[in-house]
């Protein structure tokens, strides 16, 4: 898979919270037995209209916000239903990272599961970006989002870091540690 | 050194720590239709085995017909091959699968604890947010994503960050009318819908103690809708009369072998907390949701609240209510009993007591789908499955059914479904569909008297 280290794009707004899942991928895209195919369903209740066309006005269907690869959003982005389609969606749609203020724990493993990063940023420094509305630069070697003359610096678990970096494989990861592994279903594993 | 029930249990199953994280070993890993496709085909495409296909159980749930004619020929295309590739993957890789024709089918939260699968101080993970339901048992259970599947389809391990400990402790007694379900409602409007997100929760005090299993299962149930991963209760003597003798459940001398090792499955002192909630619900009264996320709940006379973000505003819109209103208001014209939070034989007798010898309103349409093959036999075994056909219900097959309308059971666009599941999300029911929910005792009052009321 890609490895994500520096990210430059402008930034799509959805400024809501609790964003769930279901609204990001409802449930009648979920059918598909395969990891792509989902960017026409991101958002699908929100970005059509009851005959299915496109609402114009929505941020995901505007021209000047085709090609962003940074979604900024509220509180608890992703909440709800564990589907993992909903990260597929936000990759295949192109958004590398998300900009919200929390976010719901599996939704979180879901999304750098797929080496995109869900970046947490309080609310004022949200605001700032929205409001400066340039180009935004997200640098994870050195955890900072820039924009113009703002410059704000974010946290994440080291290993999250250095999985996106290297785009590593997560199962590879763990069989390093198979003797481990299996000393434990030795003793108490039956 | 004194430890959280959550620690226990946790340390016990690290193999190894990296940094800020945990490689976790995993007893039993559950998997349904809709959130294994993906995994498999990883497994498939790097060559990998399935490391230990004797912790692993399927089943068929969240795409599956409840209408009994319905379930030979598959009508949706697309359901029946995503049904069809969960039964191949499971032949291919040697997964135990409870399809659609065995005894022990039904929602993967219900086959758990029903199977002798889910146990006290076993590591359990699923494809499903709703996962922490098994932490009822005193398990440590919580819901991952595709990708964390395949790692332990792969290797039976995966990599977690360990959350932080909460204790929500309940005390008081509870009226006749308010159940489990009534107190997480009321946990989450309280306390809003991400109160949980970074903590595991261990529910305890009296009246968790006094709860049966099954109430149990239902408050852990939604402990997501709270924001948190994990919700688990601490194993007792109600615990253990449960588990024993069910399929899974280890038997005889291996049985007593398995007490004496979960025997320290407790909080050492609730100090350990990272943070408390405390509710008495000696008051409580019976719990409805009136918006589109489950803190927008008020008690049953209580006036919906006054606008005040544009959340509120959307969601009033959404429902087609106002404030001011109050739950008799509600025009509801369908009821849904059944799902992962309430579709258990306590529910359905709880349900029936309340129909018996009754016939449900006019304008209501009510439609009850057990969680699993086994709680409908039993149902038809007391007789409850007669009591709700002659009051005018609809029985169906198990499933999640509307509980996520992702099979063909859909609330009509703006009906408004009287709903003892777990979301009232936007279109969570089908499109433009408006839930409300409920405990079992209510939804069936509901049903009863046409609007939402204890007559
Ligand atoms: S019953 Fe509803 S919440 Fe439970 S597993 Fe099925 S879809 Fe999910």
């Amino acid at each position: 898979m890609d490895k994500l280290d520096i990210v430059k794009s402008k930034a799509t707004v959805i400024f809501k919270d609790n964003i769930d899942t279901d609204i990001l991928i409802p449930k009648n895209y979920l059918k598909s037995t395969k990891r792509t195919g989902f960017a026409d369903a991101l958002f699908a209740p929100w970005r059509y209209d009851e005959t299915g066309k496109p609402i114009e006005d929505f941020p995901l269907n505007q021209t000047a916000n085709q090609g962003n690869q940074i979604l900024i959003a509220g509180e608890n982005f992703g909440c709800g239903s564990s589907r993992e389609h909903a990260a597929w969606a936000l990759q295949d749609f192109g958004f590398k990272v998300v900009i919200a203020g929390s976010y719901s724990p599996i939704f979180y493993m879901n999304y750098l599961n797929n080496l995109k990063l869900p970046l947490i940023l309080g609310r004022a420094e949200r605001e700032a970006l929205i409001e400066q509305n340039s180009e935004i630069t997200v640098n994870l070697i050195d955890k900072t989002v820039t924009a113009g003359n703002l410059c704000f610096s974010f946290a994440i678990e080291n290993v999250y870091r250095e999985k996106l970096l290297k785009g590593q494989d997560g199962i590879e990861e763990i069989l390093e540690y198979i003797d481990l592994i299996e000393e434990h279903e030795r003793k108490y594993a039956k | 050194m004194q430890k959280t029930l959550f620690d226990k249990i946790w340390e016990k199953h690290v193999i190894v720590t990296k940094d800020d994280k945990d490689l976790l070993y995993i007893d039993l890993h559950l998997i349904h239709e809709v959130t294994s496709p993906q995994a498999f085909e990883g497994l498939r495409l790097k060559n990998r085995k399935l490391r230990r296909p004797d912790r692993t159980f399927a089943t068929m749930d969240h795409n599956t017909p409840t209408i009994a004619a319905h379930r030979d020929v598959i009508s949706d295309p697309l359901s029946a091959e995503q049904l069809k590739s969960l039964a191949d993957n499971c032949a291919e890789f040697g997964v135990t699968l409870f399809d659609m024709e065995s005894q022990y089918n039904g929602i993967v939260h219900m086959i758990g604890p029903e199977l002798g699968l889910s146990l006290p101080g076993k590591t359990i993970v699923c494809g499903d947010s709703h996962t922490a339901t098994h932490g009822a048992l005193g398990a440590l259970a919580f819901g991952i994503g595709t990708s964390e599947v395949e790692d332990v389809f792969a290797t039976q391990c995966m990599w977690q960050t360990k959350p932080k400990n909460m204790g929500v402790k309940i005390v008081g007694k509870l009226s006749d009318n308010v159940f489990a379900k009534d107190i997480i409602l009321k946990l989450i409007a309280d306390n809003g819908v991400s109160f949980g997100t970074g903590y595991a929760i261990e529910y305890y005090g009296e009246t968790i103690e006094n709860m049966s299993i099954e109430e149990r299962l239902s408050l852990c149930n939604m402990s997501i809708e709270g924001g948190a991963k994990f919700g688990m209760i601490k194993p007792d003597q109600k615990t253990l009369d449960y588990i024993e003798g069910r399929l899974y459940t280890p038997k005889g001398e291996d049985f007593e072998k398995f007490k004496e090792s979960i025997s320290d499955l407790y909080t050492d002192d609730e100090s350990l907390f990272d943070k408390i909630i405390t509710l008495d619900v000696t008051d409580l009264k019976p719990q409805v949701s009136y918006g589109t996320n489950p803190s927008m709940t008020v008690d049953i006379d209580q006036e919906f609240p006054e606008i005040k973000s544009p959340e509120d505003q959307t969601a009033y819109q959404y429902m087609g209510l106002k404030p001011g209103m109050k739950a008799a208001d509600i025009p509801i014209d369908f009821v849904f009993i059944g799902s992962c939070t309430n579709g258990r034989i306590n529910d359905l007798r709880i349900a029936a007591e309340v129909m018996q010898g009754k016939k449900i309103a006019d304008n209501i349409t009510c439609v009850i789908v057990p969680g699993s093959m086994q709680v409908l036999q039993q149902a038809e075994q007391e007789g409850l499955v007669d009591v709700f056909e002659e009051a005018g219900c609809e029985m169906r097959m198990p499933g999640c059914s509307y509980c996520l309308a992702m099979n063909e059971d859909r609330v009509a666009p703006e009906t408004h479904c009287a709903s003892t599941s777990n979301r009232n999300f936007e279109g969570r029911q089908g499109e433009r569909s408006r839930t409300h929910l409920m405990s079992p005792y209510l939804a069936a009052k509901t049903a009863i008297e046409g609007r939402i009321s204890l007559g």
